[in-house]
């Protein structure tokens, strides 16, 4: 009996060994993105985005080598918890990068704060209380949120556009919760309106909007929209071909490329719809340029240029492996110097400037767009503006942002 | 595991086989030497799977009815372990104590179950999966638009177990023994009810229900009985999910995990009840550990072959696999004695699809 326990004891403790054989002076980085369910092309371009960052240090940060071991989760909350816990305890990885989604993004959160010698930096996930309501010591987000990606917006459609009365149409959950507060904060304190009712939410993978659209009240200015892909192309074919003519406002991932490369009459009908986020395809500046030159030359089956989870993921990585070339790889007492050294960081992105605040969020620049019609017929983005540093209290005080209180359905009020 | 014995009514310790033994001591002894990640994560989690799927390995098993809202009645009861308990969502947290919580939340999961069943017995086959499929859909996107009692798309987080004894019960070695406690003591009670007169009734009512009813069974009674049952087991396993995952939201009970769990059933084997935590375990390891053997965009591709092989090979899944591989190694004379309960079992062990 005895021996056969040990037997099996033996069998199981090599089972266990298998995956994890590694020189014990590398350093282990664990990625996590959705790489199965709804958003797998987006958690691939992720991926992308941290390859891009190691091959550009040559998978060398500190005098180390970077051992790359990546998690897969579905978008679901519990799916990250588990594919996270695998890598932090069963990989022994001592650094994470990611989530993707929101939802997780907090999940993660909660879990950092169980593993305190384990550094977690986000991947692009953008709800807001991941960093601003009780975060964790050990988690890092070089990308912004949902709310920031949206500065300027609201002061650009109540001063240039001159709205003054808009219906809100959105998915049901805390992304764009996040993103409706981010543009209607700064329209509503201007003397802006949007009525309770006049905002409407529809479940993910909506397909019918013709109830939404009969619904639309006549005397709004125009419809801030924030839907993501399949979702946003449905609704702009619909609203399209039942006539309607209300000029639109789009959030961060409504008139991406997946939108705008998209056949049909939807397309003609989206031009001069302004919209902010962290990146601008058509931003002609140097660094970006270089930076969508490596993408393509590195992933030649990617998308035709990097989507802002690829740049999020990203800029994530490059604060790792630039903090670990300060410290030289010590990641010994907790990872404390090293985490230290992220506090510090300020680097320069494809995007401009990058540093995190002292809740850990980043501060970094902003891009105003417009759709346009370029030379050879194709929709693309217009950078308008670039509005620069902007943190995660949009500018007021931290205690003066929380009493703006909890995003949701109804946050601004704004009558 | 040995079924020729169920029948004797006399049971004495020689009887035990010494494989029961050794997994009893395997199980008992696992966390001195697994790592805690192999505790609960693969451990613990495979336990909680085994025991939703268990709720449904004794309906389909035994009960001939295949549902696929198992999970949706062990989502229901961690939705009340969330709502009535604590949580940290602001949201619904009535905060009443733990037992109290845990007793209503395996009796809603329970009445939700028998009502389930009750509206679904009526039909056979391919028609009680869709009823109990539509139930589950219906039931995921309610939550996912109530936000009123429910939290919508958010869900809940911060459910935690309460610290008693002075042992927080969500450590890993704590845990493991909680829900090996309630995954023996529901795989005990399911065996034990398959040779009780209610479950050889229920086993006559799946192969032939209208000699039942003629022998004056009431057929649909049995078969909600069943329904509440396998509720109160899966409601357990709710509370140890919601407890596992310390949160639950609408993607805990999705449809693909739905799925998922009718997948580790009928991998694991539908004859007898520790087919479903093979399944689980075996679902759980490829779960976790196909991404490090293959390429990352490939990796479900091996988890769905492992499982189309073992289905392909052994209609009666793993369990089946292993009987096929004892008969081949036996002496002579046993081996004719499993052929033939292989047989005489067979109709069964695919489970509820095929009609009698």
């Amino acid at each position: 009996m005895g021996k056969l326990k040990h037997l099996l004891a033996a069998t199981v403790a090599l089972s266990l060994a298998g995956p994890a054989v590694a020189a014990a002076e590398d350093i282990k980085m664990g990625a996590l993105a959705t790489l199965e369910g709804a958003f797998t092309a987006l958690g691939e371009d992720g991926l992308r985005g941290v390859k891009l960052a190691l091959e550009e240090f040559d998978y060398m940060a500190g005098g180390k080598k970077i051992e790359l071991i990546t998690g897969s989760s579905d978008a679901s909350p519990d799916s990250a918890i588990r594919a996270v816990r695998k890598l932090v305890e069963q990989d022994k990885v001592q650094l994470v990068i990611g989530p993707l989604s929101g939802s997780e993004g907090l999940a993660v959160k909660d879990y950092a704060k169980t593993q305190p010698n384990v550094t977690f930096l986000n991947g692009s996930s953008a709800a807001q209380d991941t960093t601003l309501r009780s975060p964790a010591e050990n988690f890092f987000r070089f990308n912004t949120e949902g709310a920031q990606w949206m500065a300027g917006l609201g002061e650009y459609a109540y001063n240039e556009k001159g709205y003054r009365n808009v219906a809100v149409l959105a998915e049901d959950y805390s992304f764009p919760y996040t993103q409706v507060f981010g543009f209607l904060e700064p329209f509503c304190r201007l003397g802006g309106k949007s009525a309770i009712d006049a905002r409407f939410w529809v479940p993910i993978g909506n397909k019918d909007y013709s109830s939404v659209i009969a619904a639309l009240p006549d005397d709004v200015d125009a419809i801030f929209v924030a839907l993501g892909g399949a979702d946003a192309v449905n609704f702009l074919t619909q609203y399209e071909q039942s006539g309607g003519d209300l000029p639109l406002i789009g959030g961060s991932i409504t008139v991406d490329q997946s939108v705008l490369g998209s056949k049909g009459k939807a397309r003609s009908f989206v031009v001069g719809t302004p919209s902010a986020g962290p990146v601008s395809d058509t931003w002609d500046d140097p660094r970006w340029k270089e930076f969508v030159g490596a993408y393509q030359k590195a992933f030649p089956d990617g998308f035709p240029s990097p989507s802002l989870f690829a740049h999020a993921y990203y800029v994530n990585t490059k604060a790792a492996l630039l903090a670990l070339n300060e410290v030289n790889g010590d990641l010994s007492d907790g990872e404390k110097k090293f985490r230290e050294a992220l506090s510090k960081l300020s680097f320069e992105t494809p995007t401009g400037m990058v540093s995190v605040d002292e809740r850990r969020n980043a501060i970094a620049d902003i891009f105003l767009t417009e759709v346009s019609e370029g030379p050879d017929g194709n929709l693309l983005n217009k950078t308008i503006k670039v509005i620069p540093q902007v943190n995660q209290t949009l500018g007021v005080s931290y205690d003066k942002f929380l009493e703006y209180g909890q995003v949701g359905r109804e946050n601004p009020t704004c009558g | 595991m040995d079924s020729r014995g169920l029948f004797s009514g006399s049971f004495s310790i020689k009887d035990v086989h010494p494989a029961i033994l050794i997994t009893a001591v395997f199980l008992v002894a696992y966390p001195s030497f697994a790592t805690d990640f192999f505790i609960f994560q693969i451990g613990a989690y495979s336990l909680i799977l085994g025991t939703i799927a268990l709720s449904l390995m004794m309906l389909a098993g035994y009960g001939g009815m295949v549902s696929l809202a198992q999970l949706t009645v062990a989502g229901l009861a961690a939705y009340l372990m969330a709502i009535l308990g604590d949580n940290s969502m602001g949201v619904m947290g009535l905060g009443w104590p733990w037992w109290l919580t845990v007793i209503v939340s395996v009796l809603g999961a329970a009445l939700f179950s028998t009502f389930i069943g009750a509206v679904s017995v009526r039909t056979e086959g391919i028609y009680t999966i869709m009823i109990t499929l539509a139930v589950a859909v219906a039931f995921f996107y309610f939550v996912r638009q109530n936000y009123v009692l429910f939290n919508g798309f958010t869900g809940f987080a911060g459910v935690e177990p309460p610290t008693l004894f002075g042992i927080y019960w969500r450590d890993p070695v704590p845990f493991y023994y909680l829900t090996l406690t309630v995954a023996v003591g529901f795989f005990g009670a399911v065996y034990y009810c398959a040779r009780s007169t209610f479950g050889l009734a229920l086993q006559a009512i799946r192969d032939n229900p209208r000699r039942m009813r003629a022998l004056g069974f009431n057929v649909t009674l049995h078969r909600i009985v069943a329904y509440f049952f396998a509720g109160v087991i899966a409601g357990f396993a709710g509370v140890l999910l919601v407890w596992f995952n310390g949160r639950v939201s609408p993607g805990t009970i999705g449809v693909d995990v739905a799925i998922d769990i009718l997948v580790i059933a009928v991998v694991g084997g539908l004859r007898h009840p520790v087919g479903p935590f093979l399944g689980a375990i075996a679902f759980v390891l490829l779960e976790n550990f196909a991404i490090d053997l293959i390429d990352r965009e490939r990796f479900n591709m091996v988890i769905g072959t492992a499982f189309l092989l073992v289905v392909l090979f052994s209609p009666d899944g793993l369990l089946g696999l292993w009987n096929r591989f004892r008969d081949k190694f036996r002496f002579r004379g046993n081996a004719l004695l499993g052929d033939e309960r292989v047989s005489k079992n067979d109709p069964t062990s695919t489970g509820s699809l095929e009609k009698n």
